[in-house]
């Protein structure tokens, strides 16, 4: 029970003592509002659907710029982990980009996209495509040879073999690549919507600067915070869900 | 200081009084044949001009140092490897099948499914099912092979080869990394197993005795050709303490280490 609660000491005394400096006035309501103001303002976001409505627009975003880099990634993965030709035609190139972070492409995706919709797909899009492409390529590759091996000499080859041996065999890597995604997805959407947006969790804090609304600047940096979470957690169920054989996630005895 | 007096190549016996279970369909077996087999890795002779003949439903152990060529001479009959020079005669990739010195099972399929590898028809799971039982883990179809002990892993593998009712089964020190106990028990089960289907079977192994309580002949790889074929009379289910087990082991042995000539 002790050690349960340990964790949690450090933030609760924390916010005890931001609650109490706000108060005491020794910390500016314009600086950090307190914390039982971010909690009023979260509430009444809530109850106005402003909130809901932000979100929503973000989480669209988010997930489509992911479907499209991250499976463009995937896409190419698969190609250049299958044949070794396509990675001989791609792989140099896709590493000499992969070294510009995607952060430095701002000044020219906004010339070539403009401060639209457009711009912001991209820009995620680019950041979420080379984890997936890189841990898509590595574990087509390191799939053990011997189990390849062993499949060949029970008959299985084509689509069989990749279906029932290289795929399955690249899967963790592949979600190892998906999982760093999720978490590039939020970093490089914030940035997005910070730029310039007409609505999402970026436009409600960048409104509120404003307006010198800190408790709702607060807010959307907690609520990036808790989809951040959110995106990890959903990331470990699928691969709970998708590598059941896996010594890390197998129930015991089943 | 190596011993390299060879023993004259013994001709394949008939199966004779030595073998306990005369309804054993050894028709089910392959007769293997290789003529002048070499293999070369660079300038690395590893075999050299090699020949061999077994008859179907045969037992053979090849037994030899690390590093003789044992397991690249079974790797040439399995087809997973082409000799440098020579002829195999070894039937049909789908008539022999291998189990390797590691169970390599698809960690991602369960236990019946990775025996069902490779099957095609509408009673696969049914086919799958009567071999796993055979190995006695019927009860465990439905785990994930992570969850299974090394002797385990190797009985599932030995169903999966068997499913296929395989004329010719090579077997790669599968018993290796297995501890003692397992070891006897999978001699057993190995056995038993090749006495019922009755199919040819060639079994590279390190251990001697492995050899001798196993094999109608155990061949001995050395300096890439056979240094040694002894044939096995002793009858079956071996006991280690049999008359003329331990003298066979010894003479075998013997041959390996090199240390004197051959006493028997």
């Amino acid at each position: 029970m002790k050690n349960r609660l340990l964790p949690w000491l450090l933030p609760a005394a924390i916010l005890v003592a931001w609650e109490l400096a706000s108060r005491s006035g020794l910390l500016a309501a314009r600086i950090l509002p307190e914390p039982a103001a971010v909690l009023a303002a979260f509430w009444q976001l809530l109850r106005s659907g402003e909130l809901a409505h932000h979100v929503a627009v973000s989480t669209v975003r988010a997930f489509s710029a992911l479907a499209i880099g991250g499976g463009l990634g995937l896409l190419l993965g698969l190609l250049t982990g299958t044949w070794p030709r396509a990675e001989a035609l791609l792989d140099t190139t896709l590493q000499m980009l992969r070294n510009i972070p995607a952060l430095a492409l701002i000044p020219l995706v906004i010339l070539w996209f403009g401060i639209d919709e457009a711009a912001k797909l991209v820009l995620v899009a680019v950041g979420v495509f080379f984890p997936v492409y890189l841990n898509t390529f590595h574990g087509i590759r390191n799939v053990d040879r011997d189990l390849i091996e062993m499949a060949r000499s029970y008959g299985l080859k084509g689509w069989q073999l990749y279906r029932q041996v290289i795929l399955p065999g690249a899967l963790p890597s592949i979600l190892v690549g998906v999982r760093f995604s999720l978490g590039l997805m939020w970093v490089l959407l914030i940035v997005a919507e910070t730029l310039s947006a007409q609505s999402g969790i970026g436009y409600l804090t960048m409104n509120a600067r404003e307006f010198l609304q800190t408790d709702i600047v607060l807010v959307g940096i907690l609520l990036y915070a808790a989809l951040g979470k959110l995106a990890d957690v959903a990331a470990r169920a699928l691969e709970r869900a998708w590598l059941p054989w896996h010594r890390g996630y197998a129930p015991q005895g089943s | 200081m190596f011993l390299t007096e060879l023993d004259a190549p013994t001709p394949v016996l008939e199966r004779s009084q030595d073998d306990s279970t005369p309804s054993r369909p050894a028709a089910n077996g392959l007769a293997l044949q290789l003529r002048g087999v070499a293999k070369s890795f660079g300038a690395r002779h590893v075999l050299k001009e090699l020949d061999l003949r077994v008859a179907p439903g045969e037992f053979v152990a090849l037994v030899g140092r690390s590093g003789c060529g044992k397991s690249t001479l079974l790797r040439l009959i399995a087809g997973l490897d082409a000799p440098t020079d020579g002829r195999i005669d070894a039937g049909d990739a789908e008539e022999r099948r291998l189990m390797f010195q590691d169970a390599r099972l698809l960690p991602w399929k369960r236990v019946v499914d990775n025996v069902a590898l490779g099957l095609t028809g509408s009673d696969v799971r049914d086919r799958a099912m009567e071999a796993l039982v055979q190995v006695g883990l019927g009860g465990r179809a439905q785990d994930w092979p992570a969850t299974l002990s090394g002797g385990q892993r190797q009985r599932v593998a030995l169903a999966r080869a068997l499913v296929h009712r395989p004329r010719l089964l090579l077997l790669d020190e599968p018993l290796g990394a297995l501890d003692a106990l397992t070891r006897l028990e999978m001699h057993r089960l190995i056995e038993q197993l090749w006495r019922r289907h009755g199919f040819t079977a060639l079994l590279v192994t390190h251990d001697v005795t492995e050899a001798v309580a196993l094999a109608d002949r155990v061949l001995l790889i050395d300096r890439g050709g056979i240094a040694l074929d002894a044939t096995v009379t002793l009858p079956r289910p071996r006991s280690r303490t049999a008359p003329g087990f331990a003298e066979l082991e010894e003479r075998v042995l013997r041959h390996i280490v090199g240390q004197m000539p051959l006493a028997g």
